[in-house]
């Protein structure tokens, strides 16, 4: 139910609601983009239910990237 | 990157499964409290990469699976009227209400239609407007700013022809009431992703002082899962309670600041009966006072008063599977007398359902 998924944003309509274009691996739906203002093409997004949710941040997701190949060179 | 397949390789998970074998020194109950995560748990079968120690307890996190019978018997009613469109998430439509459920108020001559999004069943409304378009708002706080903005809008554009059949939950007030119980098995919880994407952390805080629980804000890939129940384990093992972030990639600590403020203006807390365990205070959303008019059971006379209604039962154990005292394989009717094709409970009827997630990925263990 809460299920979301992470998709690249491809354009943005700014109308009476802000929606646009996100792509998913290559399938596009057309999405609410109003709950994230900053977001713009090129940018992750974090789609549920047709709206998204969150921006992706990059920043983060390395973090957690690096903290897991910490963890795969200890006790191999 | 794309955010998904890096949370998902094998090396990772193994070590991460290895990294909570090291920390782990007692046994541990550790609750997730989403479907999304309940059913990555069974599909990649994180359980069997754990220790024999740590146990994973699948909370009431399927909003599909706590809509109370008696919702799905005012949507079959709505679904019955002749100008009413009865729009619904693909998986409500086989959920049992008392008599029968929205598949067959469909195979009946019901116009029940199923959308991926609030704001198809609002352009539904624009196109039809000698209809009267009934939105079924199931969800947690993930799905609220969704729905609270198709009622916004459905104002603002003065369509009368619109409203929502609303069964909204929240997540906190069920882990609180989890809590409560002296009898409980569950040591910490991980929080759904994105229920905190939307609320942020702070509701968390009193809960993981108040109960001395580890609560960890938790994703939905194998690695994230893995994570969270690594971190958990950390804390429990080092006698800490405190609500910590492994999913910061998409949780701010203030969560979605324009989301839920569009909540607070069309949605108020209102109290709300959860299939398998009962009425919950302050658990849920309704419309607030100044969107009555968007209320479907306000709109077509609906009984306002709670009502006894008749739950499926023939042996259901689904109310202790969803607080958490057993598991679904503990339940004489799981894969016999209650299967996906035909669920006594609801928690066998949803994909995100603990017992059908078992059923599907885990009935030879």
């Amino acid at each position: 139910m809460c299920l979301a998924v992470p998709g690249e944003i491809v354009d943005v309509v700014e109308g009476d609601l802000r929606t646009g274009r996100v792509s998913f691996g290559g399938v596009t739906k057309q999405v609410c983009l109003a709950y994230v203002p900053e977001a713009g093409p090129g940018d992750y997004v974090l789609v549920h239910a047709g709206f998204a949710i969150a921006q992706v941040s990059e920043a983060h997701a390395r973090e957690t990237i690096e903290e897991l190949s910490r963890l795969e060179g200890e006790g191999a | 990157m794309k955010y998904v397949d890096e949370y998902r390789g094998n090396d990772a998970a193994h070590a991460l499964a290895r990294a909570i074998a090291r920390a782990t020194t007692r046994s541990w109950c550790i609750m997730e409290v989403c479907g999304g995560q309940t059913h990555a748990i069974a599909r990649f079968g994180l359980e069997e990469l754990l220790p024999p120690e740590v146990t994973l307890l699948h909370g009431p996190g399927c909003p599909v699976c706590v809509t109370p019978a008696e919702t799905l018997d005012d949507a079959i009613a709505l679904a019955a009227r002749p100008e009413v469109v009865l729009c619904t998430y693909g998986d409500m439509l086989r959920v049992p209400g008392s008599i029968g459920d929205l598949r067959t108020a469909k195979a009946t001559g019901g116009d029940v239609r199923v959308v991926y999004s609030a704001m198809d069943a609002l352009a539904l409304a624009r196109g039809l407007p000698d209809r009267q378009v009934v939105f079924l708002a199931v969800g947690f706080e993930t799905t609220a700013p969704g729905h609270a903005l198709a009622v916004y809008q459905a104002r603002r554009e003065g369509l009368s022809n619109f409203s929502l059949l609303v069964a909204h939950v929240l997540v906190p007030p069920a882990i609180a009431a989890i809590l409560q119980d002296e009898e409980r098995r569950v040591d910490g919880f991980l929080a759904a992703g994105h229920v905190c994407t939307i609320m942020g952390t702070a509701e968390y805080e009193p809960i993981a002082r108040r109960y001395r629980v580890p609560i960890v804000v938790t994703g939905f890939e194998p690695v994230d899962i893995l994570q969270g129940v690594y971190r958990c384990v950390r804390q429990l093992e080092g006698g800490r309670a405190e609500v910590e972030n492994a999913y910061a990639r998409v949780v701010r600590d203030g969560g979605n600041v324009r989301a839920r403020a569009m909540v607070q203006e069309v949605f108020a807390v209102t109290e709300r009966r959860w299939r398998g365990i009962g009425a919950i205070a302050a658990s849920g959303l309704g419309l607030a006072p100044a969107y009555r008019e968007f209320d479907a059971s306000v709109r077509f006379g609906l009984p306002q008063a709670p009502r006894a209604s008749v739950e499926i039962d023939g042996g259901c154990l689904s109310g202790l599977v969803l607080v958490g005292k057993i598991k679904p394989t503990a339940c004489p009717a799981f894969g016999t007398r209650c299967t996906p094709d035909r669920p006594l409970g609801a928690t066998m009827v949803s994909t995100e359902g603990a017992c059908a997630a078992y059923y599907r990925y885990r009935r030879s263990s």
